[in-house]
C-alpha cells in the first residue's frame, strides 16, 4: 500500500509531476511498458495470457487546491481553487505553496477582533495566504503568480482501522492500482492502468483515454464521500455510503450512468466471496468514467470506491478494512466483469 | 401514425433503461430497413443503403424518470432524478417501474409548509409495501421509473402523452424510414440512448457511424401559452428549424440546405431558438474531427412532465421534411466531400 507516501505528496491539477514520479518509479520494473501521455496522464501496460483483450483501469492523481492570482503589497496571497472546495472550511487552514512547499496559513481574525472585521462567511475574493512575507516583494521571492498550493496535511493513523490524510479523492484509488500492478497475478487479458490528470477541473486527462487505449471495458476507482454524519433521531433515509461499510458501487452520478451488466458483476462477485459492499447515493459527483464511456462507439464503464469522509477539505478519514476490501473485489471483478459484458 | 404514436409514447424507457422501447422500434422499423443492430452504449441503429452519402437522423428513445436509492422501515423508497425532473410537476404523480410496478409520490406533510414546492429530497415513492421486507421483494436499490400518463387524442389535431419528449420524434423517424423507398444517401435512422442525461448515446452512435450530415429531431418548447417563454415557436404552426440552443449553433449550410428541403417539399417551417437544454445535434457536432449537424424540432407543450402536447400537423410536416432531406443527395449539397 502506496497510500501514506501517495497522500502526503502535492500536486493540484496539472502539476501532477511528484504523483507521476512517485508512481513511475515504483512501477517502472513491474509492467510490460509505461508511457505519459501529451497531457500527462501515465499509462501503464500488463500483458495477459490474451493480449487481444484489454481492461482499463484509472485513479486520478490530481486533487483539489488552489491557483495563486493575487500578490498583494503587504505579502499576502490571493488565490482562486482548483477544483470543488467549499470556501467555508478554509479559514486558519495551513497550505503548502509552490513547488517548493512554502508553508503558510489561510489569514482568519481570531474572535477577539471580530468586531473591527467583516462577519460574513468566508468567500474566494476575500480570503488571503500569509506565508509569513512582510512586502510584494519579499513574497514574490518565494512565490510567483500562477503557483498553486495545496492542504498542508500529513498521513497519520487514528486506530488500527482508521486513517486520516488529505487527497484520499483519489490517492486511494491511485494506491489500490499501483497494489493491482505490483500483484503477480496474471490476468487472461491485458490490463491498462491510467493514473490520469485533471479529473476535478472537469475529468480533463480522461477525455483522451477510450480514444487511445480502445478497451472491451473500463473500471474507474475513487475515493468518495461518506454521508455517515449524525443526522436527526428519527430519521429514516440513507446515509451510505458509510465508513465499514465496504467498498461503494456507484449506479448513476452527475457524469454516468453505469452499465447495469458491470454492477451486477461486481455484486454477484462481492457476494460470492462474502464481501459487505454498498451503493453510493445517485446523482452526486462525477468521475472519470463520464467521459471513458462515451469515447469511440461507448465502452462500458464501472466505478468503484473506497468511503471517506469529509473529502475536498484538509482531511480525509477512511477504514483500511474498506480498502483491503475495495482491492479484493476489484481484483475478483475484472474477469467476471469482462465476461459479463462479452 | 396514431397507433404507432400510442405505442411508443406508452411504452418505459428512462434513461439507461431503454430495452424495451428499443425492442417496440426495432420491430416497427426493420421491414423497411437493410440493417438493424446496436451499439455498445444500447443507441439502435437502422440502416438503409443508398449509394452516396452518409446521412445520420436521430431521435431519443429515453425520457426522464427517477432512481430508487433508498427503502426504509416502512417499505417507502426514496429517490433521486433521472434527467430534468421538476419537483412542483412530481408531486402526486404515478411512476412505473420495469416489471410494471406502479407507485405512487407522496411528500413529508410536516416538513413542507402549505404553498411551498418541496425539494425531492421531501419526496417519496408508495409502492403499497407495508414494510421494507415486502418493498425488497418488489423493488431494488437502483431500480428506475418512468412516471406515467396515457395517451389521448384531446382534439384531431392535438396529442397528449407521458413522454412525447422524444417518442415523437421516434414516430416521425419510423414513418420517414416506411415512406422513403429510394435514396441517394446512405441512410441512418438512430434511435439514441441517454440523450435527457447529457447527449451520451448521440456521441457514441455518431463516432460508430460516422456521417457526412447529422439531423436530429427533437421537441421542442413554444411561447403560446399564457405568460410562457418568449419564444416565437407555436403549436400547430410547422416543425421548427432550430438555429440555436445551449448545446449547438447550426452552421449557414446545415439550415439552409435543410430549409431547400422544406421549400422542395411545400412544407413552412419556424424559426427556433432554444434558451434551455440541448439536443443530440449538440454532441454529433463535436465527434470525431467534427461533424456538420442540424436539427428538425417538434413544438411540444409542457415538456418535462406527464401532459407533454404536441400537434398532428406539425408530426405529419415533419415526417414529410425528414423524406424529403433523404430523398436530396446531401453530397451534391456540400456535405462530405473534403
Amino acid at each position: 500500500m502506496h497510500l501514506k507516501q501517495l497522500s502526503n505528496l502535492t500536486g493540484v491539477a496539472g502539476y501532477e509531476h511528484r504523483i507521476r514520479q512517485y508512481i513511475k518509479e515504483k512501477l517502472e520494473a513491474k509492467v510490460t511498458k509505461m508511457e505519459t501521455d501529451p497531457l500527462g496522464n501515465l499509462i501503464c501496460y500488463k500483458k495477459g495470457k490474451k493480449s487481444n483483450l484489454r481492461v482499463l483501469l484509472a485513479a486520478h492523481m490530481d486533487e483539489v487546491g488552489f491557483v495563486i492570482n493575487k500578490i498583494n503589497k503587504n505579502g499576502f496571497l490571493g488565490f482562486t481553487p482548483s477544483g470543488g472546495i467549499d470556501p467555508r472550511v478554509l479559514p486558519a487552514k495551513r497550505v503548502l505553496v509552490g513547488n517548493k512547499e512554502i508553508p503558510g496559513v489561510i489569514h482568519w481574525a481570531p474572535p477577539h477582533l471580530k468586531e473591527n472585521s467583516d462577519q460574513s462567511l468566508p468567500k474566494f475574493s476575500s480570503l488571503i495566504i500569509d506565508i509569513g512575507a512582510s512586502s510584494d516583494k519579499q513574497a514574490k521571492q518565494k512565490v510567483k503568480l500562477g503557483d498553486y498550493a495545496v492542504f498542508d496535511t500529513k498521513f497519520s493513523h487514528l486506530s488500527n482501522n482508521i486513517i486520516k490524510g488529505k487527497a484520499f479523492d483519489d490517492r486511494v484509488g491511485c494506491s489500490l492500482l499501483m497494489d493491482l500492478l505490483e500483484d503477480k497475478t496474471n490476468y487472461p487479458f491485458e490490463l491498462a492502468v491510467v493514473f490520469s490528470v485533471q479529473e476535478e477541473v472537469g475529468l480533463r486527462g480522461a477525455a483522451v483515454l477510450g480514444e487511445k487505449i480502445d478497451p472491451k471495458f473500463s473500471l474507474i476507482v475513487e475515493g468518495t464521500a461518506a454521508a455517515d454524519f449524525p443526522g436527526e433521531p428519527d430519521q429514516d433515509i440513507s446515509t451510505s455510503p458509510r465508513l465499514g461499510g465496504g467498498p461503494v458501487i456507484t449506479l448513476t452520478d452527475r457524469s454516468t450512468i453505469v452499465d447495469r451488466r458491470l454492477i451486477k458483476a461486481l455484486e454477484e462477485t462481492a457476494k460470492k466471496n462474502k464481501i459487505k459492499y454498498q451503493f453510493k447515493q445517485p446523482n452526486i459527483g462525477g468521475t472519470d468514467a463520464g467521459r471513458i464511456h462515451k469515447s469511440r462507439t461507448g465502452i462500458p464503464s464501472a466505478i468503484l470506491s473506497v468511503p471517506a469522509r469529509y473529502i475536498h477539505s484538509p482531511v480525509s478519514l477512511s477504514y483500511l478494512s474498506d480498502y483491503k476490501d475495495t482491492y479484493k473485489l476489484i481484483k475478483l471483478s475484472l474477469g467476471n466483469m469482462l465476461k459479463a459484458i462479452s | 401514425m396514431k397507433q404507432t404514436a400510442k405505442k411508443f409514447t406508452q411504452a418505459y424507457g428512462p434513461s439507461g433503461n431503454e430495452e424495451q422501447i428499443r425492442n417496440i422500434i426495432a420491430k416497427e422499423i426493420k421491414p423497411y430497413v437493410d440493417r438493424v443492430y446496436t451499439d455498445n452504449l444500447g443507441s439502435l441503429i437502422a440502416h438503409k443503403k443508398g449509394p452516396g452519402k452518409k446521412l445520420l437522423f436521430a431521435a431519443h428513445m429515453d425520457e426522464i424518470g427517477v432512481i430508487v436509492n433508498h427503502i426504509d422501515d416502512k417499505g417507502f423508497l426514496r429517490f433521486s432524478p433521472v434527467g430534468g425532473v421538476y419537483p412542483i410537476i412530481s408531486l402526486g404523480q404515478r411512476v412505473q417501474f420495469k416489471d410494471g410496478l406502479v407507485g405512487v409520490v407522496g411528500v413529508e406533510f410536516k416538513d413542507v409548509p402549505r404553498g411551498q414546492v418541496p425539494p425531492l429530497s421531501k419526496m417519496f415513492i408508495d409502492i403499497g409495501a407495508k414494510n421494507k421486507k415486502q418493498a425488497e421483494k418488489m423493488i431494488s436499490i437502483g431500480d428506475m421509473a418512468c412516471f406515467t400518463h396515457e395517451f389521448i387524442e384531446l382534439s384531431p389535431d392535438r396529442w397528449v402523452s407521458k413522454a412525447m419528449d422524444d417518442r415523437i420524434s421516434c414516430v416521425t423517424l419510423t414513418e420517414a424510414a416506411k415512406k422513403l423507398k429510394k435514396s441517394p444517401n446512405d441512410v441512418y435512422f438512430v434511435f439514441t440512448v441517454q440523450e435527457e442525461v447529457g447527449l451520451r448515446g448521440s456521441k457514441t452512435s455518431t463516432y460508430s457511424v460516422n456521417p457526412d450530415l447529422g439531423i436530429a429531431v427533437d421537441v421542442t418548447g413554444t411561447g403560446d401559452t399564457p405568460k410562457g417563454y418568449t419564444m416565437a415557436v407555436e403549436l400547430g404552426k410547422g416543425p421548427a428549424l432550430k438555429m440555436m440552443d445551449y448545446s449547438i449553433v447550426v452552421t449557414e449550410g446545415v439550415k439552409s440546405f435543410m430549409k431547400k428541403a422544406a421549400t422542395k417539399a411545400k412544407i413552412s417551417v419556424q424559426p427556433e431558438i432554444l434558451q434551455f437544454g440541448g439536443t443530440d445535434a449538440g454532441a454529433m457536432q463535436v465527434t470525431r474531427g467534427g461533424i456538420p449537424a442540424g436539427c428538425i424540432s417538434i413544438p411540444t407543450r409542457y415538456i418535462h412532465s406527464p401532459g407533454e402536447m404536441i400537434d398532428r400537423n406539425d408530426l405529419e410536416k415533419a415526417v414529410q421534411w425528414v423524406v424529403s432531406i433523404a430523398q436530396m443527395d446531401i453530397g451534391k449539397h456540400g456535405f462530405g466531400n473534403n
